[in-house]
């Protein structure tokens, strides 16, 4: 009971400080500090936070342009990756990636890709080399349904299927690619039923419980692990912004988008939390924490400097032969 | 010293590194059971396994993206395309990763790849497999572009190419495969980047690479036949280029040629003719010409084909033109 309690406060204050740092970096890009796309994951933070309370430090991560969160939940620091939206040298990829590229060597934190299942190849090479060297390392790849209807996605799992490696492969379907809803995307709306096609596991479930999140992903994980196999895992869950930054949202309705914030994953693991004892002063004392937490990484992104003109070039190329 | 054909040099360099360092593998359509479509990965799969020799389907997106994602965690694998026209199903993956992945993450990843495998006309492969494909790659910054034309080169190019921490392209050619020459025993690495001077001469200096080579050496015994000596480089890396050497040639015979199977459209070609026109504005007695493909697809008939590539008597044309300015 105490541990549980532990655990999901800890879940909670991750899923919050996400939420908050989100908000916090939309009025930035609304004020003009922050440039480029902007891609909000408000409404998802119990996928990214489920499953990466799943991993182990070896494991790896690799992601879309939607990326704040998984680089937030696998321990990137809330300054590193507001400097970065700023565009600042202090940022996680020193102000040269912007919001779709939050890398972070340290945490094995992949990266954020900005080429719609472009990725997905890459996170499979990762697992290749963890089969190749024996080390027991996960790679986990999000990417969105949209991804479902590329190339590269599928030739990511043909592979993966083909040489068992060591990975989960997980569809954050938020129901939207861009502005097209699944009806006008994808023949089969079911994306995790594409796992069987390449003689891959498959599982489906819904994101508002982080708890449910992270022992779904946590079978999957132990597959890759144990039997080098491969897994197809489609989420369901809802954005509640926009496309990016520069989305209104005009195809979706404001009474659907109300609909889906009643099962939202903050307000399902406050219910949770408040079963097991804690209350509403120790909400209060993390939403304090965090909204402390956030104010200072805006600060430090906002006293932070900018990257030389010497690092346009800098990083071209790697200076070992 | 001893001879190798210029896919035994390669499969030579290869065998080396793949013995000296274990982060070393080969992947590929048919490297393996098959021993290679061009017998380039002949006997690798008997020496190392299916761990390091790795047949892959026909997925070149597939298997680059998963190469690349496997250098970024610290492999070094080597990527054969059984042709470059095919690595066009892949440029997404070289263009938008193997050669952004450093820059984006601000130096915290890096990506140490080659990809090889013939590039340019065969014989009568027509339009869709005779792509010279060197004029895309050499435009992207954070990619090495290397093109060997002799077996010796083909070893020692390949070597660097394996050791260097960058994503390499190993432009090699269907018909050179057969062709023989020395080929140090042992360590032979040949820097990447460094242009060779295949023939001296005096009055016009031809730059040129790959299968090229031996058609401008072919064109310059004709001409010094006629009293014109050509010095006959080979670039051998496109990128970085080489132009410094080229304009040090321009510099002492005053007349540049440039001889390449590409597009005449843009390319390496035409980076080396806009700088050494710079570097040597007041050495040059004559514009500088390039001597290229046609500007075409490739037909499949045999004659079309020959006309559509330079040969011997049009790079000897193109020399007289210059010669006469």
């Amino acid at each position: 009971m105490q541990d549980e309690r532990t655990e999901l406060l800890k879940l909670y204050r991750q899923m919050l400080l996400i939420r908050r740092f989100e908000e916090a970096s939309a009025k930035a890009y609304s004020q003009g500090k922050i440039g480029g796309f902007l891609h909000l994951y408000i409404g998802q933070e119990a996928c990214a936070v489920g499953t990466l309370a799943a991993l182990e430090p070896r494991d790896y991560v690799v992601t879309t342009y939607r990326d704040h969160a998984q680089a937030l939940a696998r321990g990137t620091s809330a300054r590193a990756c507001m400097a970065e939206l700023y565009g600042k040298v202090t940022g996680c990829s020193k102000g040269l990636g912007g919001s779709m590229h939050f890398f972070d060597a340290d945490n094995h934190m992949l990266g954020g890709h900005g080429i719609v299942g472009g990725h997905c190849p890459i996170a499979a090479g990762a697992a290749l080399a963890s089969k190749y060297r024996g080390d027991g390392a996960v790679t986990v790849c999000f990417f969105g349904e949209g991804s479902a209807t590329i190339g590269a996605f599928h030739e990511a799992l043909a592979l993966s299927a083909l040489w068992n490696l060591p990975i989960v492969f997980i569809c954050e379907n938020n129901e939207y690619s861009m502005g097209t809803p699944l009806s006008r995307s994808l023949s089969v709306h079911d994306v995790s039923q594409k796992g069987p096609a390449f003689g891959m596991e498959r599982d489906r479930f819904g994101a508002s419980d982080v708890n449910e999140v992270r022992a779904r992903m946590q079978v999957a994980i132990d597959r890759a692990r144990n039997e080098s196999k491969p897994t197809l895992i489609e989420v369901a869950l809802y954005r509640y912004r926009g496309h990016s930054m520069s989305d209104p949202g005009k195809y979706r309705t404001a009474d659907e988008i109300e609909e889906r914030k009643k099962t939202d994953c903050l307000l399902v693991a406050e219910g949770k939390l408040g079963a097991l004892g804690v209350t509403e002063a120790e909400l209060l004392a993390i939403a304090e924490s965090v909204d402390a937490e956030v104010e200072d990484a805006v600060q430090f992104a906002e006293a932070s400097a900018e990257p030389d003109e010497s690092l346009i070039e800098a990083f071209t190329y790697a200076p070992g032969v | 010293m001893r001879e190798l054909r210029y896919r035994e040099a390669l499969r030579e360099a290869m065998t080396e590194e793949m013995v000296r360092d274990e982060r070393v593998f080969i992947m590929g359509e048919e490297v393996g059971h098959y021993q290679g479509a061009y017998k380039v990965t002949e006997g690798m799969l008997a020496q190392f396994g299916e761990k390091r020799v790795m047949d892959t389907p026909i997925a070149e997106e597939g298997f680059a993206g998963i190469a690349i994602g496997a250098a970024m965690v610290g492999l070094r694998p080597i990527v054969e395309f059984m042709t470059w026209n095919f690595s066009a199903v892949a440029f997404d993956q070289i263009l938008s990763n193997a050669t952004k992945l450093r820059q984006m993450s601000g130096g915290q990843f890096t990506v140490p790849i080659v990809f090889r495998g013939p590039n340019g006309a065969a014989r009568q492969t027509a339009a869709q497999h005779s792509h010279a494909m060197e004029t895309f790659y050499a435009q992207i910054p954070g990619l090495k572009v290397v093109v060997p034309s002799t077996a010796a080169d083909a070893k020692g190019l390949m070597a660097s190419a394996i050791r260097d921490d960058n994503p390499v392209l190993v432009l090699e050619d269907e018909r050179l495969y057969g062709i023989k020459g020395e080929v140090p025993e042992g360590e032979h690495l040949v820097p990447i980047g460094v242009a060779a001077v295949r023939r001296a001469g005096t009055q016009c200096t031809i730059a040129t690479w790959g299968k090229m080579v031996p058609v401008s050496l072919e064109a310059a015994e004709l001409l010094a036949a006629e009293g014109v000596q050509c010095e006959v480089i080979d670039l051998r890396s496109l990128r970085p280029l080489d132009h410094g050497t080229v304009a040090t040639s321009v510099r002492k015979t005053g007349r540049l040629v440039i001889v390449h199977e590409a597009w005449p459209y843009g390319g390496p070609g035409a980076e080396l003719s806009d700088r050494v026109q710079r570097d040597c504005f007041d050495s040059l007695r004559a514009p500088i010409v390039r001597c290229t493909g046609r500007d075409a697809s490739m037909p499949y008939n045999k004659k079309l084909e020959e006309l559509t590539i330079p040969g011997s008597a049009t790079v000897t044309q193109a020399v007289r033109a210059v010669m006469a300015y």
